[in-house]
């Protein structure tokens, strides 16, 4: 890429509310259900139906202005949008164009080392359209997502490269599930991103043509289809051409972007005032209210775990990165006040229990309870590390009570010395090619028979002592 | 007499003291309305359905739990207020095939207070026109003289009242629509307060303007029936601060020191000069009861029509452009779904519909929005203000209803701006969102009705209510005198 050229980024977010029902209406919202088994008149625009503003979608919206820094608008109201096309019952979706609920906010991000605010322009509330499905003969039309609620979160054009945009999407992605606004799942389209972008020759004031790539669904995708978008744009004005106002849609398989229209002949949709809804009126009494509703945002708990636990910073994103793991990192320590053991077991065996299933930390079934009792029961000798590490998966998968399942399975550190140094004889004499090793030089024989050891009581022996115990055994066999 | 010319509230009382019984006063309107059918008042008529319901409401005032002083009286229910599993047409070819799963809340109150539906009547196609020469179904002729138009956009409840087809009806307002086929008509029409009725099930024209209102035979009639619809509703954002009330208990509480205005600019040389002095000879009966005049000028009345038509057709518009052929009613299929929908709307929609969509999207778009759309938002503020300050002073404004009666069929049909120049007393009220009714006062030299229209502050019906009731005593009555 040519360094003479800057990238102007803005980002618009749709994201889909986690509210029971839907924004006009009391149909269920739930994902993935039999097309067409949750509409009904208002949702599908029969004639002569009239929308029914849903109030929690009003909460969600100034919970996610305030959790974004924006200012409230007090008194809100609704905006037709016009067009056709079959996705859209009512022909218009009824939207915010002049008073968009929030404004001026930020979010503030870090990427690559480098902290920098980016600003939110405003965040209007809408209905979602329906979807198209394509049969070999026909298009068929599942009106479920009909008026499911939306926020669109629209930034300023603050982002000059592909990581700054990951970085906003990931934070932005954090708080709206922390703030339990939407689940965010880019899979199942709850949460999807525009990208506006153009390019200009460095230093130059004046924002050039922009165009808007749509239909990324992962944000590897959308880094992906901004770095081919910014070369392509400048590979145009490198040649002397003019970029073209569109909307690109973002083929993944192909790795390039397909223009779907051209703005050129801009499309009009004779926006104007929504009259089948009364203003809404917020008061002051009701935003402080929603206030005081709004949970710990990770960056807050990033830093308090830093300082109050002394996580070190790595550990500490990486927990506040989902808020399942910050749950069972917050409730497990509160029980058994051991925070630096409960995040190394979340960090080294949980994490990697997800990993190797290619979980994520998403409807996280291990108790607190089980969890801290595991962690004492450690911490306090009962059990050996490793049998720990066993036991975590036991209550992973098995959901047991670590204490039971330890007594039932003999897994108690054992206090029998004899016991230890009779084994110990033993692996020694069976052994004696290793021994002659130690004796002659080589450090790692010991490790092997210790392990040995361990292994043959079933690693129930505390390690010190069988340590100890192989160190004086071979000592007296030493020349 | 015949029974089918008494008012509903008379005909209510003979039901509850078993004079007559539901199914033999139903037999006796089925009988009106195979004999009037050439007036095609009807664009349905549900003779099944309510003979079926008869036999329950029977029933339920037999067992003395149903006393509402309309249980059993047949109502006609205009054809854009959504009536379940019946066919809602809006006397549009687009819906010629639309039978909604729901009812308006309006349709559902009075049947809870036992009204029997006789039918669904004519109009013009999705209440745009005033003389329901616009429907799909034909022009509505009117009972007094059937060369002549109904009026409209209700014409059909108009008509089937004035012509003794069902006792009372519910039509829709949103410019004049239920004023001013009364007077053309001679009957009743009462629009309330914009959000005093719920418009749940009523199709959308313009959103912003749209009443469901009230027909009948005289004053108490429409305060009976208004009682029973009136209040919140759940279902409708815009009706939330109307209170039920029963209006019936304002018909005999007289007008006197009541203060009433007139405003000299509606009796202009616009209005046919017969239907001024009728207007102001009405104005003078009532001042005879006590009540006291004022003439006066009300501004801004050269604003009235082109505020109303620029904010009407906008939201019809968009209201209008879900009938796209996908989902219900006509369909033309085409190769492309461009094509589908051009084809569909071209044939599904009339003329008239198809003008108000041309002139609503024009006034939406990018660039003339702020000339058309936003300034005519704006003067319906001035408007209304300047009526609030005639609340100030008077109880009551009273108007000519239209500037003319009844015209013949086919004279205006294609003068489509002498069609809208007759809404223009009626279109404030409208825009102010204030009730207005229009009751009969006299009748010109040819015998066709004049209408007298009657403008209350909001949600003040009951002042219309004792207006309108004091004049029918000073007149002796009701339509046919």
């Amino acid at each position: 890429m040519s360094d003479s050229y800057e990238i102007v980024m803005g980002i618009e977010v749709h994201a889909e509310l986690s509210t029971e029902s839907k924004i006009f209406c009391s149909c269920a919202t739930k994902f993935g259900k039999e097309p067409n088994t949750q509409i009904c008149p208002i949702c599908t625009g029969m004639p002569g139906t009239l929308p029914l503003l849903n109030k929690k979608v009003v909460e969600f919206a100034v919970k996610t202005g305030l959790a974004l820094n924006c200012s409230i608008t007090k008194e809100n109201k609704f905006d037709r949008k016009n067009y056709f096309y079959p996705d859209l019952p009512k022909a218009y979706q009824i939207s915010q164009l002049y008073l968009p609920i929030c404004r001026n906010g930020y979010i503030e991000i870090n990427s690559k080392g480098k902290k920098k605010k980016i600003g939110i322009h405003e965040i209007h509330m809408e209905e979602d359209a329906g979807k198209l499905i394509h049969d070999e003969n026909a298009t068929l039309i599942d009106y479920n997502r009909c008026g499911v609620p939306l926020l669109e979160i629209v930034s300023e054009p603050h982002f000059s490269n592909g990581d700054e945009v990951v970085a906003y999407l990931t934070a932005l992605r954090e708080i709206l599930i922390y703030t339990g606004v939407s689940d965010c799942k880019m899979q199942e389209g709850s949460m999807r991103a525009d990208i506006n972008l153009s390019v200009r020759k460095r230093g130059e004031k004046e924002l050039s043509t922009r165009t808007e790539m749509k239909n990324m669904s992962s944000f590897k995708e959308i880094k992906r289809a901004v770095e081919y978008e910014a070369e392509r744009q400048i590979s145009i004005k490198q040649r002397g051409e003019r970029v073209l106002q569109q909307t690109i849609r973002w083929d993944e398989e192909k790795g390039i972007g397909i223009v779907m229209r051209s703005k050129e002949n801009a499309d009009d949709y004779r926006y104007f005032p929504e009259p089948d809804i009364m203003p809404v009126v917020i008061s002051d009494g009701e935003i402080k209210r929603i206030k005081n509703l709004l949970p710990e945002l990770p960056q807050q708990k990033r830093q308090r775990y830093i300082s109050e636990f002394g996580l070190n910073d790595y550990d500490a994103s990486i927990i506040t990165s989902e808020k399942e793991l910050c749950d069972l990192f917050e409730r497990t320590t509160a029980l058994c006040d051991r925070p630096k053991e409960v995040c190394n077991m979340i960090m080294g065996e949980l994490m990697r229990i997800l990993s190797s299933l290619g979980k994520t930390a998403e409807n996280l079934n291990v108790a607190p309870e089980k969890l801290a009792s595991l962690i004492n029961i450690i911490s306090e000798g009962k059990i050996n590390r490793n049998i720990g590490k066993d036991v975590f998966e036991q209550i992973y998968f098995y959901n047991v009570d670590p204490w039971e399942y330890v007594k039932e399975n003999n897994l108690l550190i054992l206090d029998d010395p004899e016991l230890t140094e009779k084994t110990v004889n033993e692996i020694i004499s069976e052994n004696q090619k290793s021994v002659s090793d130690y004796l002659s030089g080589k450090q790692k024989a010991k490790g092997y028979l210790i392990g040995l050891v361990m292994k043959r009581l079933k690693g129930r022996a505390d390690p010190k002592s069988v340590n100890e115990a192989v160190d004086k055994k071979l000592k007296q066999l030493q020349p | 007499m015949k029974i089918t010319e008494n008012s509903a509230l008379s005909l209510g009382k003979m039901l509850q003291s078993r004079e007559i019984s539901v199914i033999e006063l139903l037999t006796e309107y089925l009988k009106e309305t195979e004999a009037k059918k050439d007036l095609n008042a009807f664009i349905t008529i549900c003779r099944d359905e309510s003979l079926k319901r008869a036999n329950i409401i029977q029933k339920n005032i037999d067992d003395k739990v149903l006393s509402s002083p309309l249980a059993g009286v047949p109502m006609a229910v205009k054809d854009n207020i959504c009536t379940k599993n019946i066919l809602t047409s809006c006397a549009s070819k687009m819906l010629s095939d639309f039978k909604p799963p729901y009812s308006a809340t309006a349709v559902e109150r009075l049947e809870k207070a036992g009204a029997v539906l006789i039918g669904k009547t004519n109009m013009d196609e999705f209440a745009m026109g005033g003389s329901t020469e616009s429907s799909y179904y034909g022009s509505v002729k009117n009972p007094k003289d059937t060369k002549k138009v109904s009026g409209g956009s209700s014409g059909g409840t108009a008509a089937a009242v004035a012509s003794n087809q069902c006792a009372y009806g519910l039509g829709s307002d949103t410019g004049g629509s239920v004023r001013q086929p009364a007077s053309f008509c001679g009957i009743t029409g009462l629009m309330p307060t914009y959000g005093s009725v719920s418009r749940y099930g009523l199709i959308a024209y313009a959103s912003s303007l749209d009443r469901i209102g009230v027909m009948g035979k005289n004053m108490s009639d429409c305060a009976a029936v208004l009682s029973e619809i009136y209040g919140s509703d759940k279902k409708d954002m815009t009706c939330s601060v109307a209170k039920k009330t029963d209006f019936t208990s304002f018909c005999d509480l007289g007008i006197r020191g009541m203060k009433i205005g007139i405003p000299r600019n509606f009796f202009s040389e616009q209005t046919d000069a017969f239907v001024g002095k009728s207007v102001l000879q009405g104005a003078r009966e009532l001042e005879k009861s006590g009540a006291e005049l004022y003439e006066f000028e009300l501004p801004l009345t050269d604003y009235y029509l082109p505020t109303y038509y620029i904010t009407a057709c906008a939201e019809a518009s968009s209201n209008l452009s879900r009938y796209d052929g996908i989902k219900y009613g006509f369909c033309q299929s085409g190769d492309e779904l461009e094509q589908m929908y051009v084809k569909t709307r071209t044939e599904g929609f009339g003329l008239e519909v198809k003008r108000r969509i041309m002139l609503g999207t024009y006034v939406l778009s990018s660039g003339y929005y702020e000339d058309y759309y936003k300034k005519a938002l704006k003067v319906r503020r001035l408007i209304k203000d300047s009526f609030d300050d005639a609340f100030k002073k008077y109880d009551l404004l009273l108007t000519p209803t239209a500037p003319t009666t009844a015209y013949n069929i086919g004279e205006n049909r294609n003068d489509p701006l002498k069609m809208y120049q007759g809404d223009i007393y009626t279109v404030a009220a409208s825009l102010s969102g204030i009730p207005a009714a229009s009751i009969p006062c006299g009748k010109n030299q040819e015998g066709m009705p004049i209408g007298m229209q009657l403008m209350a502050p909001q949600l003040r019906e009951d002042v219309i209510v004792r207006v309108g009731c004091a004049y029918e005593k000073i007149t002796g009555g009701s339509v046919d005198e």
